[in-house]
């Protein structure tokens, strides 16, 4: 037991990949055993990050359950990991939607050995960005998350669709997204590469607690021979760390990889990009960039903050302008990750202030928040179409009668990612908006055009499916939501139901770690 | 007297080479078993000097001194630091593999694998060499079979003009070299050809200034070709697609090591102020060996030419890490030098393992073949990370110190040179994509199957390595760190 105490963070990282490694001496015709296998394999992180949220001081500051081991020791990099509440949070959000994307994943018939090696890979690779507390191995995790990304992309993607490219040459939709989305986030991972080496160079170190104390105050480039001030060279590699990040989240005007990746992505796939991936960008930014940065944070605020408002309104009329109803949930996203990013930028700018408190706690579970509804609603949105092999919302029609239980919990999903009071969705963004209206009165003010097209996507996407004159042609075709189907939505159900009624219990944590980082 | 392990290494592929020549040409399989004892023995004694190399000790380990042409200053010596043990082991373990993969040979197996074996003879001999003549005896020993490798075995279309390009390009760089190497010796006097000894003597002051940077353009760029630095690097991607697979796989993984380490241990080593005077110039030829060889491979529609090309990018990086001459760069530089090694003996099975069953290595014509070969397709993605710099695997590991390297000098290099990464990616990507995973040609469908047993072997061990650094870089970097550490002590201080 003392081993499993002393030992919890590399448990939780390391689980899924070990399960992977046992799927992978499983034979590849028994699917059931497999399927069964990686979702029981799941749960053991789970388990263990139930253990770490329940035995964590959150009332503790600075990092718990820290370990260290040698791993680059040439570089000065270190194996460090350790959780605050921030990071926390983000490790229950994965270790819970991980399984439920899983369970969400039994209809997947082709190789599916391979399939739950990838999703349990990606597991470890997100964990790992949790928790790592070395800027190196951050960056480590940080990449290797794409690649199984990648492949669940572009192997178990929707077969349908094709993409021209320039030159005429034709590709599939999955593999024009899959690249695309590759492309775009290593392209914008180069720039924090080398931001990365520039601050190893300087400080001699990798860690990020010491980096905390040092970089900031950092006045001279000590062997960096750049020839221009450091103040430059700070607010440049201060970008580089939010292009990365900002594409990840992603802040517009980088977010045209996230509706071809979730539109081309399988279901469980989408659940997990939009639930987690999604979150690591914002992770980065309170992570990193805050403590990293707070002068030119707080510099640049303004700017950020103006992203966002761009994300919030643009993603909302996005996603209202979409047939696809996949792809009307992925601009979702962007229209909800712009919420957290005008917290994150409103506490940039006042940082240290109640209001900027507020905000962050917002935002933090803002990340949370659409980790459950995007999951959500991507798994409803993945339902359909299995039945219909359509997403074009014009085909649909009253359904309602036909699939009551199912209208009803798209019904209730729905409300949460439109932010309906008594539900989780609300909590969080009213904290933003909140907090962020003394610092930020005129972005959060024209963010409220978005908060009210929100409504008008969301109800768009609902009155399309559910009512209106009932398609004949489904009739017999689009059957009842099936009881594993409801297994996968009814932990997502309660937990956004449980924020919603009594948000204290997850956003205690928070506060208290907003508190203590930037307080 | 201790056990002579690292002779017994560099001996042992040419004695088996030799034993090979005696057997009847017509019993191939006694052949194969032959060349298979024979690497396996060089991988084990090699892996066996690689994990007994006492990194806290430092220097120059298992030496052996023999006199050889005393009257001109000629010895035996063979040492290992922590710069060339890793070549050593990649040596062993391209052996090893190159052997698993060529048991299909069928074309005069006897000639192919002992003329393979004395090549090895002569990479091993160059890496433990630290006498100057015997480094360049050894080298000229590997650099000529590789002629008759290409021109025998090689690929119809092209291999005479590549084999005869391949070996007038290194023959003139090596005599280039031999020249800066016979100026040192007179240089120095002292009648020796001890290359430690020509260290000392330099560090005492042998060597005038103007004598280093006269000299040191010589020496380097003459071994330098082999490694294929810009504008030299021509005869490489022609040479490594003309050669048939297990050559690739030598010539790519182990032969371009061979001239980047004799041109730091002859160059850099023995003429330090040479280097720092001509280090921007490396700079900037490595520079552009990286950010234009990634472009060119991009454009090759030959799946083998883009891995020769990326090859040429490749070790570019390992240039790169030398001309920065801080312990960051010059241990990137030498991790590099392996992990490069391993990822493209690995590329270069699999391009022949493709080609085997497809007759063709042009990129459209591929596809599919991630249903009949899951092995290889694997690998392959691994391998492909690796190039990519993926972290978590071993090009990301060797990368990054270069990079960290190049920073502390010259910053905006850096940043041009990282964009070869994302170039990397895309050609990588798009070959996965075509080859692996496109829609198989119809023609492929019926007759193209899955690989052997010991081509799996093959591809594991390659990807265990690799992922074993990726992983834990301790298990390679205090190595080769120990290593540098003594090549900075040439340029006072570390």
């Amino acid at each position: 037991m003392n081993f499993v105490v002393d030992n919890l963070l590399p448990l939780i990282l390391f689980s899924p990949a070990l399960v992977a490694l046992v799927l992978l001496f499983l034979p590849r015709t028994e699917k059931n055993l497999l399927r069964w296998a990686a979702f029981i394999g799941s749960l053991i992180p789970l388990a263990f990050a139930l253990a770490l949220w329940f035995s964590f001081a959150p009332q503790q500051p600075g990092f718990q359950f820290e370990q260290k081991a040698a791993w680059y020791e040439a570089l000065g990099s270190s194996f460090h990991l350790g959780v605050d509440g921030l990071s926390l949070t983000m490790v229950l959000l994965t270790t819970v939607l991980t399984p439920i994307a899983i369970l969400a994943s039994y209809s997947v018939q082709e190789r599916v050995k391979a399939y739950m090696i990838l999703f349990l890979l990606l597991e470890t690779g997100m964990l790992g960005v949790f928790l790592a507390l070395d800027l190196l191995l951050f960056f480590v995790f940080w990449e290797i998350g794409l690649v199984p990304m990648y492949f669940l992309i572009n192997q178990w993607g929707s077969e349908k669709g094709e993409r021209q490219l320039w030159g005429g040459l034709k590709v599939s939709a999955r593999t024009y997204a899959s690249f695309k989305f590759m492309i775009y986030t290593m392209a914008g991972s180069l720039g924090l590469l080398l931001a990365i080496q520039m601050i190893g160079v300087t400080s001699g170190t990798f860690d990020l607690p010491e980096l905390f104390k040092i970089w900031p105050g950092l006045t001279s480039l000590q062997g960096v021979p750049l020839g221009i001030p450091i103040a430059t060279v700070k607010a440049v590699a201060f970008w580089a760390f939010v292009v990365a990040f900002a594409i990840k989240v992603p802040v517009w005007p980088f977010h045209t990889w996230l509706p071809d990746a979730h539109t081309e992505a399988p279901t469980a796939g989408s659940m997990i990009l939009a639930g987690v991936l999604l979150k690591l960008g914002a992770y980065g930014f309170l992570r990193l960039v805050l403590p990293l940065y707070p002068q030119e944070a707080h510099q640049y605020a303004g700017w950020l903050a103006f992203l966002a408002t761009m994300a919030i309104i643009f993603g909302a009329f996005a996603a209202y302008g979409q047939d696809d109803f996949k792809r009307l949930v992925a601009y979702s996203s962007v229209n909800h990750m712009g919420f957290v990013v005008l917290g994150i930028a409103a506490a940039a700018r006042a940082v240290g202030t109640a209001d900027a408190t507020i905000a962050l706690n917002g935002a933090v579970l803002q990340m949370f928040n659409h980790g459950l509804s995007a999951a959500g609603m991507f798994f409803l949105v993945g339902v359909i179409y299995e039945r219909a092999h359509t997403r074009n919302l014009n085909d649909f029609g009253g359904l309602f009668p036909l699939i009551p239980v199912y209208g009803g919990i798209l019904l209730f999903t729905s409300m949460a990612s439109l932010g309906l009071p008594g539900l989780n969705g609300f909590v969080s963004e009213f904290l933003v908006v909140r907090g962020s209206w003394p610092i930020f009165t005129l972005w959060t003010a024209l963010s409220m055009i978005g908060l009210l097209l929100t409504g008008l996507y969301i109800l768009k996407g609902i009155k399309k499916v559910l009512h209106g004159p009932l398609n004949e042609h489904w009739v017999g075709h689009i059957t009842e939501i099936k009881f594993r189907e409801i297994a996968v939505i009814a932990p997502l159900m309660v937990l956004m139901l449980w924020i919603g009624i009594w948000p204290a219990w997850i956003l205690g944590v928070i506060n208290d770690a907003m508190r203590m980082l930037f307080g | 007297m201790d056990f002579p392990v690292l002779s017994v290494i560099v001996f042992t592929p040419i004695v088996a080479g030799l034993l090979i020549l005696l057997i009847p040409g017509d019993r191939k399989t006694e052949i194969r078993v032959t060349a298979l004892a024979a690497a396996v023995l060089a991988l084990i004694l090699s892996a066996w000097v690689y994990f007994n190399y006492d990194t806290a000790l430092g220097g120059y380990q298992l030496m052996e001194h023999h006199d050889w042409l005393p009257a001109l200053g000629i010895s035996y010596i063979v040492a290992v630091d922590g710069i060339n043990a890793p070549l050593v082991l990649l040596t062993g373990v391209v052996m090893f593999t190159g052997v698993l993969i060529s048991w299909g040979v069928d074309d005069r197996p006897r000639e192919f694998f002992a003329f393979l074996f004395i090549l090895a003879s002569g990479v091993f001999g160059v890496f433990v060499a630290q006498d100057l003549f015997q480094l360049f005896f050894f080298y000229e020993i590997a650099v000529f079979p590789m002629y008759l490798l290409i021109a025998i075995w090689g690929w119809v279309q092209t291999r005479e003009y590549a084999a005869m390009k391949l070996t007038l390009y290194l023959f003139i760089g090596s005599v280039i070299a031999l020249v800066g190497g016979l100026a040192m010796y007179f240089e120095v006097g002292l009648n020796t050809f001890n290359m430690i000894r020509i260290a000392e003597a330099g560090q005492a002051g042998a060597f005038s200034q103007s004598f280093q940077i006269f000299w040191f353009p010589f020496v380097f760029l003459g071994f330098a070709v082999l490694g294929g630095i810009f504008p030299f690097h021509n005869w490489s991607p022609d040479g490594h697609v003309a050669a048939p697979t297990a050559v690739s796989m030598f010539h790519a993984g182990v032969l371009m090591k061979l001239g980047a380490f004799a041109a730091l241990r002859v160059g850099i080593m023995l003429l330090p102020q040479g280097a720092e005077y001509w280090r921007w110039v490396i700079m900037g030829l490595a520079t552009v060996n990286v950010v234009y060889g990634a472009f060119i491979a991009m454009v090759q529609t030959d799946f083998k030419y883009v891995i020769g090309f990326s090859s040429v990018s490749h070790m570019g990086l390992v240039m790169l890490g030398f001309s920065t001459l801080t312990p960051e760069g010059l241990t990137g530089a030498g991790i590099q030098m392996f992990s490069h090694g391993v990822m493209t003996a690995l590329f270069f099975a699999v391009v022949g393992m493709v080609y085997d069953r497809a007759h063709t290595r042009q990129i459209n014509e591929l596809g599919g073949f991630s249903k009949k070969m899951p092995w290889v397709a694997v690998a392959f993605i691994i391998g492909g990370l690796v190039s990519m710099g993926m972290p978590g695997l071993s090009g990301f590991v060797a990368e990054f110190p270069i990079f960290m390297g190049v920073w502390r000098v010259a910053p905006i290099v850096a940043i041009i040179a990282a964009i070869s990464i994302v170039i990397t990616a895309s050609y990588i990507i798009r070959i996965i994509g075509k080859v692996f995973f496109g829609p198989m040609p119809e023609a492929f469908e019926h007759h193209i199957g899955d690989v052997t047993v010991l081509d799996k072997v093959a591809l594991v061990v390659l990807c265990v390595i690799m992922i074993a650094i990726g992983v834990y870089p301790a298990v390679m970097s205090p190595l080769v760190a120990s290593g540098v550490e003594s090549i900075l002590r040439l340029f006072g201080g570390a």
